[in-house]
């Protein structure tokens, strides 16, 4: 096969850096392959994707060594204009990726910039948006697509060029289940399609691996440490070991002590071949796990009845008759589409969005006659950028701005800080200014600020999102410590771990409406659910089919109750 | 959500006029208006604009804020004007006609409400228009056209990507400062206005931040696909110029051709009914 890109001992050091931040790599690709990257948070993913697609050197400076070739020419050697002709880049973030005013102007805006004059310019356009389905979108305003739509647009936007390479950066981050699963067959499509190589950077492996892929490349710190098929890789114990999470069907097998090979076919959980003595091992691992109780009942916080809202007085409703009832320390997960009234569901309890109809009750107290600032009092809201709640320069200034609000005493406001930011591990970091933190360390910024005001329950929007396993667990396993605390927690996630893993209870909106409210295992086992509410299946549920395990769901629930009580809890404690 | 500058598409004539064309009419119209206060002329501009507002199909309902907005600030005008300066119609006219009995200072006379008919009529005659301009033109095609007109490209797609990120902004704006009510921060009408503007800062700079980094971002997602490769691009949303865009710009450079005319026959910026009386 013709080599297409080819990195020979490359190392790359930004000018700003002491260490380099690519070491010696080594990689090749093929005409047409399809190559999976992965890695936690800094290992050099999205380095090695800028020094593919040329923003290394053009816009990020820095030194290298060794040598990277595009179809046997250096890239030193050409512009960024001419890399791009051959590599095409999706960004991670559809909603900047799209430049103009409208999906067609999108879709021909490396075409204008080429020079291309009438009627190529709108045939072209045209044929393009047929070939990712956004034909009857073309006039179209990027407010007024989904996140899916926006991502077949940017698609469009670099396949106008005929490249022979297709970079995605994290695509599915943003995106629901269902949607990430579609743009998963996307890729596929348009790689096969075109007979580009394609080459994914997403640390969701078990949704990319949907559709087959030739290799993963794993990286750390810096380097290339496998670079094999997926069969391989997934019967090694490299993924765990360098904080990358393994599909959850493969974690099963391990815990029942299944030994994987490659030649078992584990790449997807439709090819993979278990013998009768690893069914019989599934079986006695589903066996050996007690069902798990049923928690006591307990106090009930916060009430909804009825609720009904529309944004304008004529609209058709985006929230319609929402009856819920969170109980007091309760960590519950809000799941579904895009645009299900999940975010709108959490703002009228706040309080920003006033003019519903219906009923709110928080500790048996009336809730609709309080103000947002009155509400903030007993419920914390979290956005999911960080950046969009930080007003301050420094950290303690920042956590203290609530209570220095409500004019609360220096007292009362050092004590309080100091407790917050304890909790959320930040104290030694106090004096810091917030620009030198992390984006996981800023989330935690904005949780302190909003426990200082000792709310009873907190609303997290997409608590984890763009994190990788290590930033996520930690995040995560700290929800669970202040929810241990007594905090009740409330998540609004598209992320199918999160909830399996760590909520207690799922409750599912679709077009405004709760069509499901029970445990996320019966929720996730639920064909009708998954599908209307766009969530995808656990592989796990199909592994227990596939062992002839008749309570699928309960074989979820046990799974998950076995990783949350006994694999946790040993981790915890090394 | 309110979009002020707001492209609203409606088949009409006006519509179908290039962006570089109604650019060039709004800058001739203007310029038409503003040199001449003659109360004939500019009463005939007041009354034709108003029927291409009609012509270009868009409803009073579309405008009505920024419609009000002009409005109170016209209204303000006059009466700072009027406090001011009571006098100041009959300095221009040369005459002094009271209509009532009382003769003070602030005594109204023919010629200063006559002055203020004038500066009405001006209002009337270019605020339509710009609003005109503002709703029937699509940034990407005004980008386009000010392109053909002799605009650098890099300039001319910063004014259409402006205005793509205004709804953006916009929406970010909202969410950041909802998050920071529920902290505490006061923004309705309860406390004063230092406050609020108080408030306000505090909302910009995690604006400003965030939007820093979609910048960054953007120029790159540009540069990959090619932008700022050539000296010269094309536009999907080009239209050629035809015969009606010729002639509408024929006819307010003739617009502007008879507002000098005029004031050189009156001899003033001002169009004098007193000098007979």
């Amino acid at each position: 096969m013709e080599e297409l890109l080819k990195f020979e001992n490359f190392t790359f050091q930004y000018n700003a850096q002491t260490k380099p931040t690519l070491i010696d790599i080594n990689l090749t690709v093929h005409k047409g392959e399809k190559i999976l990257i992965a890695g936690p948070s800094g290992c050099g993913k999205s380095t090695l994707i800028h020094c593919i697609n040329g923003l290394i050197p053009f816009s990020y400076k820095g030194e290298n060594r060794g040598r990277l070739t595009i179809k046997g020419k250096d890239t030193n050697k050409m512009s960024l204009f001419e890399i791009s002709k051959s590599v095409g880049t999706v960004l991670q973030d559809s909603d900047a990726q799209f430049v103009g005013m409208t999906v067609a102007e999108d879709i021909a805006f490396a075409l204008e910039n080429d020079c291309v004059g009438e009627p190529k310019l709108h045939d072209t356009v045209n044929e393009v948006a047929g070939l990712v389905n956004v034909d009857k979108l073309l006039d179209h305003a990027p407010t007024e697509l989904s996140g899916g739509q926006k991502q077949r647009v940017s698609v469009a936007g670099v396949m106008v060029d005929d490249v022979e390479l297709l970079l995605f950066d994290e695509p599915l981050a943003n995106l629901d289940p269902a949607t990430g699963k579609q743009a998963v067959e996307l890729i596929d499509n348009v790689g096969k399609r075109t007979g580009a190589a394609v080459i994914i950077v997403e640390h969701r492996l078990e949704d990319v691996l949907y559709k087959d892929v030739d290799r993963i490349v794993l990286m750390y710190e810096g380097r290339i440490i496998r670079d094999c098929t997926p069969d391989e890789l997934l019967s090694e114990s490299a993924l765990k070991e360098h904080g990358i999470r393994e599909p959850l069907y493969i974690t099963a097998l391990k815990y029942s002590n299944v030994n994987i090979t490659p030649d078992m076919k584990p790449g997807h959980i439709d090819t993979i071949r278990l013998s009768d003595s690893d069914m019989k091992k599934v079986f006695d691992f589903y066996e050996s796990i007690e069902e798990p109780k049923e928690r006591g009942t307990r106090d009930k916080l916060l009430e909804v009845s009825d609720i009904t809202f529309a944004y304008k007085e004529g609209h058709s409703p985006v929230l319609k008759n929402i009856n819920l009832c969170i109980d007091r320390g309760e960590m519950v997960a809000i799941v579904g589409t895009n645009g299900a009234g999940k975010s709108t569901f959490s703002k009228v309890i706040c309080g920003f969005e006033p003019g519903y109809e219906g009923k709110i009750t928080f500790a048996g107290e009336d809730f609709d006659s309080l103000s947002i600032k009155e509400r903030a009092e007993h419920i914390g809201f979290v956005l999911q950028n960080p950046n969009q709640m930080i007003s301050k320069v420094m950290i303690m200034d920042e956590v203290a701005m609530g209570l220095r609000l409500r004019g609360a005493s220096e007292e009362e406001i050092a004590t309080k800080t100091e407790q917050a930011l304890k909790i959320c591990g930040l104290w030694k970091f106090r004096n810091w200014p917030i620009s030198a933190l992390s984006f996981g360390q800023k989330k935690r910024v904005t949780i302190a600020s909003i426990l200082t005001l000792e709310p009873e329950m907190i609303i997290l929007d997409e608590p984890t999102a763009g994190q990788d396993y290590r930033h996520y667990t930690e995040i995560m396993d700290f929800l669970k410590e202040i929810n241990e605390k007594g905090v009740t927690v409330l998540m609004i996630t598209h992320d199918m771990h999160l909830m399996l893993e760590y909520a207690e209870r799922a409750v599912v909106f679709s077009d405004g409406r709760i069509i499901a409210d029970d445990t996320c295992a019966s929720i996730i086992t639920n064909p009708d659910i998954v599908r209307e509410a766009n969530l995808k299946e656990t592989s796990l549920y199909e592994l227990a089919k596939d062992c002839k395990i008749e309570d699928g769901t309960g074989f979820v629930r046990r799974f998950i109750d076995y990783e949350r009580t006994v694999v946790n809890v040993k981790e915890r404690e090394a | 959500m309110n979009n002020l500058f707001n492209y609203i598409d409606r088949p009409s004539p006006i519509h179908r006029l290039t962006g570089a064309t109604k650019f060039v009419c709004l800058m001739l119209w203007s310029a038409a208006a503003m040199s001449t206060y003659d109360t004939r002329f500019l009463a005939i501009l007041g009354a034709a604009s108003l029927v291409m507002f009609k012509v270009s199909r868009i409803k009073y309902k579309d405008v009505s804020f920024l419609l009000s907005f002009t409005f109170v600030f016209l209204i303000m005008n006059n009466i700072l004007v009027y406090l001011f300066s009571p006098l100041h119609g009959c300095e221009i006219y040369n005459s002094t006609t009271y209509l009532l009995p009382y003769t003070g200072h602030f005594a109204p006379t023919a010629e200063q409400l006559f002055y203020h008919l004038n500066y009405f009529l001006k209002y009337l005659a270019t605020i339509p228009i710009v609003l005109l301009f503002v709703c029937t033109t699509n940034p990407s095609e005004f980008a386009s056209s000010l392109n053909k007109i002799g605009v650098k490209y890099s300039v001319a797609y910063s004014v259409s990507l402006a205005l793509r990120y205004i709804p953006d902004v916009q929406r970010q704006y909202h969410e950041i400062s909802q998050a920071s009510q529920a902290r505490g921060i006061e923004m309705s009408r309860k406390t004063n206005i230092v406050n609020r503007l108080k408030s306000a800062s505090t909302i910009l700079i995690p604006l400003i931040l965030t939007s820093m980094d979609r910048i960054e971002v953007i120029s790159n997602a540009m540069e990959l696909r090619g932008f700022g490769k050539r000296d010269k691009r094309t536009w999907y949303m080009a239209h050629p110029f035809r015969r009606p865009d010729i002639v509408c710009m024929i006819v307010c450079a003739i617009l502007v051709v008879i507002a000098i005319a005029l004031n050189i026959i009156n001899g003033s910026r001002f169009y004098n009914p007193f000098m007979q009386i």
